[in-house]
C-alpha cells in the first residue's frame, strides 16, 4: 500500500508548511492552472524526474513531501524562463528556490553534488569575503570523491593568469563572518 | 560620467578579460568607473538557494558602501552579481521590514537608494548607441555574430524591464554599431546551464551544446556574451563539449566589451582576447578579407543604395544595415517563389497562360528565380520586364523547338 497515495484534504501539518513555502516564495499555487508552458519552456526539463508543472500540481495535492523529494528542484538552473512565461504569474523560479531551501533545512536532499558546490561557495565567501574560484573546484572535487574532475583545465586556466595560488582577502572579512552568523540566527524570525 | 563599479569576484580569476576590457570600454566613452571600496561577494547563486536572509544581506553591504560613498549608479558587468544586487534593491525599496532586517544583518546603514545596471543597460541606454559609433575607428564589418543574452540580463523582466525577454535587442544593437552582422536565431536568451555544467556535467554538456550547434546553424561565425558564466560554459567548456557530442564546433566566443574596446582601437591582445580557450585572435584578423568578400558578393542595387547617401556621415554603416535587410527581403521573395511560384507569378504577368509559362521557366532555375526576386524588392517595374523578357524567349524557343 506504499505506493498508494491519499487525496484527503491536507493535514494541518503539510498546510502550515505549504503556506510557509508560498509566503516565502512571494507566490500563489493556485494560481497555476496547469497549462504546462513553464514545462515546454524549460531547459533542464529533459533531465527532471518532476516537470516544474507536476511540482507544482504535487503542492496543489498537497503532497509537500513528493516535492521536496524530487530531483528537479536541484536540477532547476534558475534561469526563470518559466516564471517570465507564465500567463498566471506564478513564480516558479522562486518556489523553486524556496524549495531547495526548505528541502535543505530537513536535510532531505537528493542531489549532494549540488548541495556540497553551494556548501564550498558560502565557506569561501565566510572565510576570505570573496569567492575563490580554484579552492571552490577543489573542494567541491574532494567533497564529491572526483578528485580529477577538470583537472585538464587547471593547467590552462594557470597559463592564462585566470587562477591564483592564493584566494583574495577583502578588509571587511570579520564584518563578513558576522553578517553570515547573524543571518543563520535571525533567518528564523520573521 | 562618474559610475561605480562592481568587478564581482570572477573579475579576478576565471572573466579576467571581462574586467579588462569593460574597463577600457569606460576609458574610451570617457566614463569614470570608481571600484566600491572593500567589496565583498554578492554570494549567487549558492545564497539565494540557501538563506534568503543571507542572499539579502551579502549585496546589500555593497549597496550601503555606494550610499556611503554617494553612489547612485552601479555597473556589474557579471549577469549573476547584477541580478543578485539589483533584486535586493527592489525588495529592500518594496518591503521596509526586509530593509530594515538586513541593515541589522549587516549592521550598516542601508536605504536601499542605488539603481544596479549590466553592461547591456549600459552600453544601450545610459551612453547610447550613437555615441559608440562616434568612437568605432577600426570597425568590424565582415563579422557575423549570435549575440547571446542567456538568462539574467532579460530575467525577470520586472528587475531588468529595459529589453523584450523573449526577443532582446540591446546587445544586437551594440554589435551592429561596431560594424559587425548580427544573426536572428532563436537560443538567444536559452540558459546556458549555469553552474550544472560543475555540478552535474551530462546535463550541463547538452545545454551548452545545443546554444553553440544553435548559433554555428543560424549562420554566426562567433558568439558575443555579456556574462562570466556563460563565458566559462561556452569558452572553457566547448572542447569537453566536442569531445562528449563527436563533433567539431570552433566558435570563438567574446566578450561584447572586447568588442567595442577593439572597434575603438584596441588591440585583442590588450583587452585579454588572447586568455580564451577557444582561440580567437585569428578570427578577428580574418575579418578585413572576410568583407572584402562579402563586399564583392552583394547584389548590385545594394551598391547603388550605398551611393545614393554619400553625405551621410554614417553612410557605411547604414549601407551595411540596409544590405543586411535588403537581402532578408530578397530571400524571402524567393522563399515565396519556391513555395508558392503561381501567386508570385501572377504578380509579375497578368495573362493567365504567360503567368504559367513563367512559372516553368523560373522553377528549378535559381539564378533567375534569384533575379526575379531582387528586381522584385528593388524595382518592381523592372521585375515585370524582366518576367515578360523570359516568357516572350521561352516561347519563342518553344516555337523554333516545334518547327525544328
Amino acid at each position: 500500500m506504499e505506493s498508494t497515495i491519499k487525496l484527503t484534504p491536507l493535514t494541518e501539518h503539510d498546510q502550515v508548511l505549504l503556506d510557509k513555502i508560498e509566503k516565502e516564495a512571494g507566490t500563489s499555487i493556485n494560481l497555476c492552472y496547469q497549462c504546462g508552458k513553464c514545462s515546454a519552456g524549460c531547459p533542464v526539463g529533459f533531465a527532471m524526474d518532476y516537470t516544474p508543472r507536476q511540482v507544482i500540481r504535487l503542492l496543489q495535492l498537497g503532497l509537500v513531501n513528493e516535492a521536496l523529494s524530487a530531483e528537479s528542484i536541484w536540477i532547476c538552473a534558475s534561469c526563470e524562463t518559466c516564471s517570465a512565461r507564465c500567463p498566471r504569474g506564478v513564480d516558479i523560479a522562486s518556489l523553486m528556490d524556496t524549495l531547495r531551501r526548505e528541502a535543505l533545512d530537513r536535510g532531505i536532499i537528493n542531489d549532494k553534488k549540488v548541495a556540497v558546490f553551494n556548501q564550498a561557495f558560502l565557506a569561501g565567501v565566510r572565510n576570505f569575503g570573496r569567492t575563490y574560484e580554484a579552492g571552490l573546484l577543489l573542494t567541491h572535487n574532494l567533497k564529491t570523491m572526483q578528485p580529477f574532475k577538470d583537472a585538464e583545465l587547471g593547467l590552462p586556466m594557470m597559463s592564462r593568469g585566470k587562477v591564483h595560488l592564493f584566494p583574495a582577502k577583502i578588509k571587511g572579512r570579520e564584518q563578513v563572518k558576522k553578517i553570515f552568523e547573524r543571518a543563520e540566527k535571525m533567518r528564523g524570525e520573521q | 560620467m562618474k559610475l561605480a563599479y562592481y568587478p564581482g569576484c570572477s573579475s579576478e580569476g576565471s572573466a579576467i578579460e571581462y574586467d579588462l576590457s569593460t574597463k577600457k570600454t569606460a576609458r574610451m566613452l570617457e566614463i569614470d568607473l570608481q571600484e566600491l571600496e572593500d567589496w565583498n561577494c554578492c554570494g549567487a547563486t549558492s545564497a539565494h538557494n540557501t538563506n534568503k536572509l543571507l542572499a539579502g544581506s551579502l549585496p546589500a553591504r555593497n549597496l550601503a558602501i555606494a550610499e556611503q560613498n554617494g553612489m547612485d549608479t552601479i555597473l556589474a558587468p557579471c549577469a549573476a552579481c547584477y541580478n543578485r544586487l539589483h533584486s535586493t534593491e527592489l525588495a529592500a525599496r518594496k518591503d521596509n521590514a526586509l530593509r530594515e532586517k538586513i541593515q541589522e544583518v549587516i549592521d550598516m546603514d542601508f536605504k536601499a537608494l542605488t539603481t544596479t545596471i549590466s553592461v547591456l543597460e549600459w552600453l544601450d541606454n545610459k551612453v547610447g548607441i550613437d555615441k559608440i559609433k562616434a568612437k568605432v575607428s577600426n570597425p568590424l564589418k565582415g563579422m557575423k555574430a549570435a549575440c547571446y543574452y542567456g538568462c539574467l540580463l532579460v530575467r525577470p523582466a520586472e528587475h531588468t524591464g529595459f529589453d523584450d525577454t523573449e526577443d532582446p535587442q540591446s546587445m544586437d544593437r551594440i554589435v551592429r554599431a561596431l560594424g559587425a552582422q548580427t544573426v536572428d536565431w532563436p537560443y538567444k536568451v536559452e540558459c546556458c546551464g549555469a553552474a550544472l555544467a560543475t555540478s552535474r556535467p551530462e546535463i550541463g554538456a547538452k545545454m551548452i551544446y545545443e546554444v553553440i550547434a544553435n548559433a554555428k546553424a543560424a549562420g554566426a561565425e562567433c558568439l558575443v556574451t555579456a556574462c562570466p558564466l556563460c563565458m566559462l560554459n561556452l569558452d572553457m567548456r566547448q572542447a569537453g563539449t566536442e569531445k562528449m557530442f563527436k563533433e567539431k564546433l570552433n566558435l570563438p566566443v567574446y566578450y561584447v566589451t572586447e568588442l567595442v574596446a577593439i572597434a575603438g582601437g584596441a588591440s585583442p591582445a590588450e583587452v585579454g582576447v588572447g586568455k580564451h580557450f577557444v582561440e580567437a585572435i585569428s578570427y578577428l584578423q580574418s575579418l578585413p578579407a572576410r568583407a572584402a568578400e562579402m563586399e564583392a558578393a552583394e547584389p548590385r542595387p545594394v551598391k547603388k543604395a550605398a551611393k545614393a547617401e554619400p553625405d551621410d556621415s554614417d553612410g557605411e554603416a547604414v549601407a551595411s544595415e540596409d544590405a543586411e535587410a535588403l537581402q532578408k527581403k530578397i530571400d524571402a521573395m524567393i522563399k515565396g517563389f519556391n513555395k508558392n511560384p503561381d501567386k508570385m507569378a501572377a504578380r509579375l504577368i497578368e495573362d493567365e497562360e504567360r503567368a504559367k509559362v513563367l512559372v516553368e521557366v523560373i522553377s528549378g532555375d535559381e539564378k533567375k528565380t534569384a533575379r526575379l526576386a531582387e528586381l522584385m524588392v528593388t524595382d518592381k517595374e523592372k521585375a515585370t520586364k524582366a518576367a515578360e523578357a523570359f516568357v516572350t524567349g521561352e516561347l519563342k524557343k518553344r516555337e523554333k523547338e516545334s518547327k525544328g
